[in-house]
């Protein structure tokens, strides 16, 4: 009665969530013994990243070769896009704590730290303290050695202007996909992931020049702290995002993408948005106010 | 409802062997392994709780050291909450919310099986970080399972593990999330409209929003942690200008929005069991679902209650009072549905049920206590006492426990297609509710009266509350083994239950459980129903 | 009961407690089962506010009980009664979602109007007589007189020091309680050194946590002479349950004379201190120990064996048995991370002594004398 593409595709057994779970205990595992200096840390954890990235590769395999049998109806479809969505909005999340953090610090503990508002008798334990974004000398500066801050301007507006232009890129290369032009698309996606690579360059020089320049480094009181784990989470979204353009832009050369059936490419183009505004946010919020 | 449905012989039948449960893409032999995750778990809290009540039996340290003590409290609480009820409520989902709304599995069954198998992954790195202080890893988790720092950056290699545990169960909630929600919004049958989904999906949608949008507030917090034990940040250290006191703002909007994780699968279950018990249609359904979304949104912004000790401003507490006090609203409405879906019904009092009316009237003496903890000065009393331990037991074990006891004695004729013994049932019933009161009612008293929590040894004039309540402690574990009789007795064999197992099954609800068989086919629907 | 783990003598413990609670009668007499009686006029509010949340939860309670119950013995199949299948859509059924939170809504604004009223009482900042900071630290409690630069340790008394001391029993007895002056308004600033405490004494004032790097603060005027009991309420590790607060509410008069005394007291210390004497080895070991016991012998123990996996044993330690300078550093510094905190808030004498102490104590014979000039030059 009913063919295979109007009925709702349930796949058979597959071995890959459990390769992935026991993935990610090795890598954690790893994790937690390389910190604390057990030697078989560093095995552990080289083990779990390469199941991890084998896995990645087979699972998605997998997927892919199903959609192209034509296994997915539009209702799977529409599965996979509504999973992304929430997948991103519990990424949103994710940022929205971290940027929680840093306006914890400037708007609430600062004060405090300086003798403003509600602890303000807080000083008395920290009377040297100069209570100014950015803390440049944390309040024990033997403890946290002082920095320099990080300016707006240069690298940081350089980046910028890179990734607003990947975010125009990429749109345009969704545009040729939706118009079969699959040249268009193949150099739009080609050119968001030149963009991002050198976004990802410049973002490892200026780590480096806040190192060894500015002294700026993750032991720098919160400053250098919300600095690094902002810009450090954005920059691994970055690389994530990058490696999926690499691979969709290979599916596409391959012409696996029709315009009306393209849910890969648009998760990913999501996905490089969602982390474009992150990088507008940190711009704002991180580098320049 | 069509023939089609119960029509399967699209029906091949489960995998052979390992394959069928390591590979399982079926929800519900996930559910089912959910199920026995949690009850294995639950007994391993339950084991460290009943070392917790023997060792406060008396005064004095017999049995371990406080660090250890300390140790067995967090792993008590982490493994209640992240191994039993979650997965509990989880597996209820996974088994139940498919087949409530007619589709064929869940939305995305192969990410399905990886929130499944993540979870004991999870377990073995909790028992790991418990172990590891005796292996020369540093001093054990004392922090209890709120972690606060500067304790928590204190302890040794065995934090490190909890923080990768709570990352591992925190992807595992969230793709189970994602995929419970994507399974409502996206494969309900055709006419399965929004406003006749069973209350249990609506409950759970609920549940799965929460778990989306703070889950990752948790995760951030531990992974801040985690930074500032190894790779010298300062986010919870003042002298680097950094501040202790935010990384309980983290856990805790996590941590509030989770005790409604934990209630609302259970008030689901509620909704199911007591119209089907009373033979009459839930009393204000509709209500039902808007104050359930409004008590989601309240829910994530009155997290500071947990920490009014701390020094926040006036107007910063007030406003945390007040918002926290409202939940009585949604809460009151709820537990007023229920009472009037039995009003006027014409009850019977199997085991399901017993559960349900014991949980509405332990459950609002659970919810005013919470009432008095919320009001500002007079928590500032309550506060790190036994008095909030006595709350959130009475919260967390009718509220959540109770209410997935509820829901696998309605639904195991389901499952196994066999009834169970009521009258074991219902001596469990009576057994563990009776137990769980000995231990736990003292408790408010001794809180008031001034034990801490968390301290492994007290002084002698709390030690008569003790006794009383390790005893009732103990009986309460006991009644466990009863509880585990009747499930392994009912999963091998009984009566034959039929596919409307409940005389009121099915009343007001188009849930669509019922018209399959007991138990269902391996592939319930391979075409959709259609509801009318 | 010391803090070792043992597993026979639980039988003989039973005895022990039994006897300890037949011993001390004054704790029986205090078995209580609610919050104690106030000694203060903020504690007295904050009491009467509970007991109006406690009423009000227990009156809840007994009407969802009552109609619950009424329902189940009316409503019931067994009677033949027939459900009602149309009670959700009558009159009452369509607006019961609004009559219900209204009615809820106005018994919480009734507990919040109240509430706030004493929070503001809480929070109220006038000028205080006095000024104690509260120092929580692992597993103490220092207290410093503001105005007068006293400053006291107060740790708890082991068991058999606690059971000489009048019959006031284990686990709550401090050898130097806090004094204050009764009808005086006194403003505590908390903080702490380590990790999160909270003092907290439930007759006199609210609790309020300490947190290291910051101060909050509370006040009290006590209006009765009396020792008041009090616990540390944040769990602080594994000494939490051994940081027991008193509180001794005395007149004026006597706080006057007690606080002289200490001045002195700290003045003779001081002068001790600050000399450019050379300790002989006996004067520096009979210091050291005192040393030791009120700050190292919580976490090392007395024995110097330490807790294993969680403070290292100084006994036989490559730290205190080794070379000189880097024991002195790990005591003036203390170890980033870990529980060991930097101890350079000892004066030099003290530090002196509790090195040499632990340079030759439990066997660690290393013959080592440190001298006040030695910490000088290492600070
Ligand atoms: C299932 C879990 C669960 C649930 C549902 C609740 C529900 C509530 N809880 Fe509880 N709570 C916990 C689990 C839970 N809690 C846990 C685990 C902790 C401790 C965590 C830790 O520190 O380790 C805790 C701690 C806790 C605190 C912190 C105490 C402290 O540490 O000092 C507070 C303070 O406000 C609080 C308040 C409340 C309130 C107001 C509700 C409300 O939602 C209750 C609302 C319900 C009702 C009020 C009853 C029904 C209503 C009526 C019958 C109508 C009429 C009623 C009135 C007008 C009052 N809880
Ligand atoms: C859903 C969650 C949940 C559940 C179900 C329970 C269940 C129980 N809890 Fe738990 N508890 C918490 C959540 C929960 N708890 C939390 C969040 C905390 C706070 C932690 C913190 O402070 O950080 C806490 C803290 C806590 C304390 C306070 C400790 C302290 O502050 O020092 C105590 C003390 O009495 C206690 C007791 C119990 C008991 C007796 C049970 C009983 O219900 C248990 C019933 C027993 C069983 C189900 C097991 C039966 C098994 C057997 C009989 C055989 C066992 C043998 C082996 C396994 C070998 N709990
Ligand atoms: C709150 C607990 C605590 C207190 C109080 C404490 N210590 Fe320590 N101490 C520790 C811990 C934990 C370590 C281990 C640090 C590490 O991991 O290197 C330590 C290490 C040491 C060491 C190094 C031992 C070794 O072998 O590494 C010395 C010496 C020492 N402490 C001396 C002292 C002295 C002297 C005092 C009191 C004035 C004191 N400690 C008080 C917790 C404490
Ligand atoms: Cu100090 Cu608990
Ligand atoms: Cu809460």
């Amino acid at each position: 009665m009913s063919t295979a593409s109007d009925q709702y595709y349930v796949p058979e057994g597959s071995h890959w969530p459990i390769i992935a779970a026991g993935g990610v205990f090795v890598l954690f595992i790893g994790f937690a013994f390389w910190m604390n200096g057990v030697g078989a840390g560093k095995i552990f954890s080289v083990v779990g990243t390469l199941i991890t990235v084998y896995l990645f590769y087979g699972w998605f395999k997998s997927v892919i070769h199903e959609s192209l049998s034509g296994k997915y109806n539009t209702q799977v479809d529409s599965s996979f896009r509504q999973g992304m969505m929430w997948f991103i909005t519990s990424e949103v999340a994710f940022f929205a704590v971290l940027f929680g953090a840093l306006a914890y610090f400037r708007i609430i503990t600062l004060p405090y730290l300086g003798g403003e508002g509600f602890l303000a008798n807080s000083h008395l334990l920290w009377p040297e303290f100069d209570a100014t974004w950015p803390i440049l000398t944390p309040p024990n500066p033997e403890a946290y050695p002082p920095t320099e801050a990080m300016g707006p301007m240069g690298i940081p507006l350089l980046n910028t202007i890179l990734l607003l232009t990947s975010g125009a890129t990429i749109t345009w290369a969704h545009h040729g996909l939706k118009h079969n032009n699959q040249k268009v698309l193949v150099v739009g996606l080609i050119l968001t992931i030149a963009l991002g690579a050198t976004f990802m360059g410049f973002q490892a020089y200026e780590y480096y020049h806040a190192y060894h320049a500015l002294n700026l480094t993750l032991n720098s009181g919160v400053y250098g702290s919300t600095f690094y784990i902002l810009t450090g989470f954005h920059g691994l979204h970055v690389t994530i995002g990058t490696i999926m353009l690499i691979f969709i832009a290979i599916r596409s050369a391959q012409g696996h993408f029709t315009p009306e059936k393209h849910f890969a490419f648009e998760g990913v183009a999501w996905y490089w948005h969602f982390v474009d505004v992150v990088w507008i946010g940190l711009y704002i919020f991180v580098y320049w106010l | 409802m069509t023939a089609e449905a119960l029509d399967n012989h699209h029906d091949h039948g489960p995998p052979k062997g390992y394959k069928r449960w390591l590979f399982s893409t079926n929800h519900k032999d996930i559910g089912t392994m959910y199920l026995i995750f949690a009850t294995v778990m639950l007994f391993l809290g339950g084991g460290m709780a009943m070392l917790i009540r023997a060792e406060l039996f008396i005064p004095g340290l017999q049995l371990v050291e406080p660090n250890f003590y300390n140790n067995m409290v967090t792993n008590h609480a982490l493994v209640m909450i992240f191994g039993a009820i979650m997965p509990a409520a989880a597996g209820m989902a996974n088994w139940m919310i498919p087949m409530m709304i007619g589709a064929p599995d869940m939305a995305l069954p192969r990410l399905n099986n990886l929130s499944f198998w993540l979870l004991p992954m999870a377990a073995i790195m909790l028992i790991m970080a418990m172990v590891v202080p005796f292996f020369g890893g540093g001093a054990p988790v004392a922090t209890g399972w709120t972690l606060y720092p500067p304790l928590s950056v204190q302890a040794g290699m065995g934090m490190d593990l909890t923080i990768f545990a709570i990352h591992t169960l925190g992807i595992s909630s969230i793709l189970a999330s994602i995929n419970i929600i994507t399974t409502i919004i996206n494969m309900r049958a055709p006419g399965m409209t929004w406003m006749k989904m069973p209350l249990f999906v609506w409950a759970w949608f609920f549940t799965a929003l929460l778990l989306i949008l703070v889950m990752p507030a948790l995760a951030g917090g531990v992974t801040m942690l985690l930074f500032d034990r190894h790779f010298g940040t300062s986010f919870f250290d003042a002298a680097g200008g950094g501040d202790p006191v935010l990384f309980q703002h983290l856990f805790w909007f996590f941590g509030h929005p989770e005790v409604y994780v934990l209630l609302l699968p259970s008030i689901g279950v509620l909704g199911i069991v007591i119209p089907a018990f009373s033979r009459k249609p839930l009393f204000g359904y509709k209500p039902l679902v808007y104050w359930m979304g409004f008590l989601t949104a309240l829910g994530l912004v009155v997290w500071a209650h947990h920490q009014y000790t701390i020094g926040m401003s006036v107007a910063a507490t007030t406003y945390f009072m007040i918002g926290t006090i409202l939940v009585s609203i949604p809460i009151g409405l709820m537990l007023f549905n229920f009472i009037f879906t039995m009003w006027r019904g014409a009850m019977t009092f199997e085991t399901p049920m017993l559960f349900a009316i014991a949980i509405i009237l332990m459950f609002a003496f659970a919810g005013t206590t919470g009432v008095m903890l919320a009001v500002v000065p007079a928590d500032m009393q309550y506060h790190d006492t036994y008095f909030v331990v006595a709350h959130f037991h009475y919260a967390l074990i009718p509220g959540a426990l109770f209410g997935l006891y509820a829901g696998v004695f309605y639904w195991l004729p389901k499952w196994t297609g066999h009834m169970y013994d009521e009258t074991l049932g219902k001596i469990f019933f009576w057994w563990t509710t009776i137990a769980f009161n000995v231990t736990f009612f003292p408790q408010h008293f001794v809180g008031l009266a001034g034990m801490p929590r968390r301290i492994a040894d007290y002084s002698a004039q709390f030690t008569d509350i003790n006794i009383i309540s390790s005893i009732g402690g103990i009986m309460f574990g006991l009644s466990h083994l009863l509880f585990l009789y009747i499930i392994i007795k009912t999963v091998r064999g009984g009566k034959p239950a039929e596919a409307k197992s409940w005389e009121g099954a099915q009343v007001g609800t188009p849930g669509l459980e019922w018209t399959v068989a007991s138990p269902p086919p391996f592939h319930t629907f391979t075409t959709p129903p259609v509801v009318k | 009961m010391s803090g070792r783990l043992s597993a026979v003598p639980i039988l003989k413990k039973l005895f022990c407690c039994s006897g300890l609670l037949a011993a001390a009668s004054p704790v029986s007499a205090e078995y209580a089962l609610n919050l104690p009686e106030p000694a203060s006029e903020l504690t007295r509010e904050v009491y009467d506010l509970h007991m109006l949340t406690a009423k009000i939860a227990l009156y809840i309670t007994l009407i969802v009980t009552a109609v619950v119950f009424y329902a189940i013995f009316k409503f019931r199949k067994s009677k033949n009664y027939e459900p009602d299948q149309n009670f959700h859509t009558g009159k009452f059924g369509t607006w019961s979602w609004v009559l219900v939170p209204i009615i809820v809504l106005g018994i919480d604004l009734s507990i919040s109007a109240p509430a706030i009223k004493t929070l503001h009482l809480i929070e109220d900042k006038t000028e205080a007589d006095m000024t104690v900071k509260v120092i929580g630290t692992q597993w103490k409690w220092i207290y410093e007189y503001m105005e007068d630069d006293v400053r006291i340790v107060s740790s708890m008394l082991s068991e058999e020091e606690a059971e000489k001391a009048e019959g006031e029993g284990y686990l709550r007895t401090v050898d130097n309680p806090l004094v204050l002056p009764v009808g005086k308004r006194i403003r505590f600033l908390h903080t702490a050194t380590d990790v999160l405490h909270a003092w907290w004494v439930p007759s006199i004032t609210v609790k309020k946590d300490s947190i290291p790097g910051y101060i909050t603060e509370t006040w009290t005027i006590i209006d009765k002479e009396g020792l008041y009991h009090g616990q540390c309420a944040e769990n602080c590790g594994r000494g939490h349950s051994y940081m027991p607060i008193q509180v001794a509410a005395v007149s004026q008069a006597e706080y006057d004379e007690w606080l002289n005394n200490k001045k002195q007291e700290q003045l003779a210390a001081l002068q001790e201190a600050s000399s450019d004497k050379t300790w002989s080895k006996e004067e520096l070991m009979s210091k050291g120990e005192a040393v030791y016991k009120t700050n190292c012998l919580a976490c090392h123990q007395a024995n110097g064996a330490g807790v294993p996996g969680a403070f290292p044993a100084l006994k036989g330690s490559p730290v205190a048995a080794g070379p000189v300078d880097k024991h002195i550093e790990i005591v003036l510094k203390g170890v980033k991370g870990t529980a060991m905190a930097p101890w350079a808030s000892l004066n030099d004498f003290e530090l002196a002594a509790v090195i040499t102490y632990e340079r030759n104590a439990w066997g660690n014979d290393t013959g080592d004398l440190v001298q006040p000039a030695a910490i000088k030059s290492a600070r």
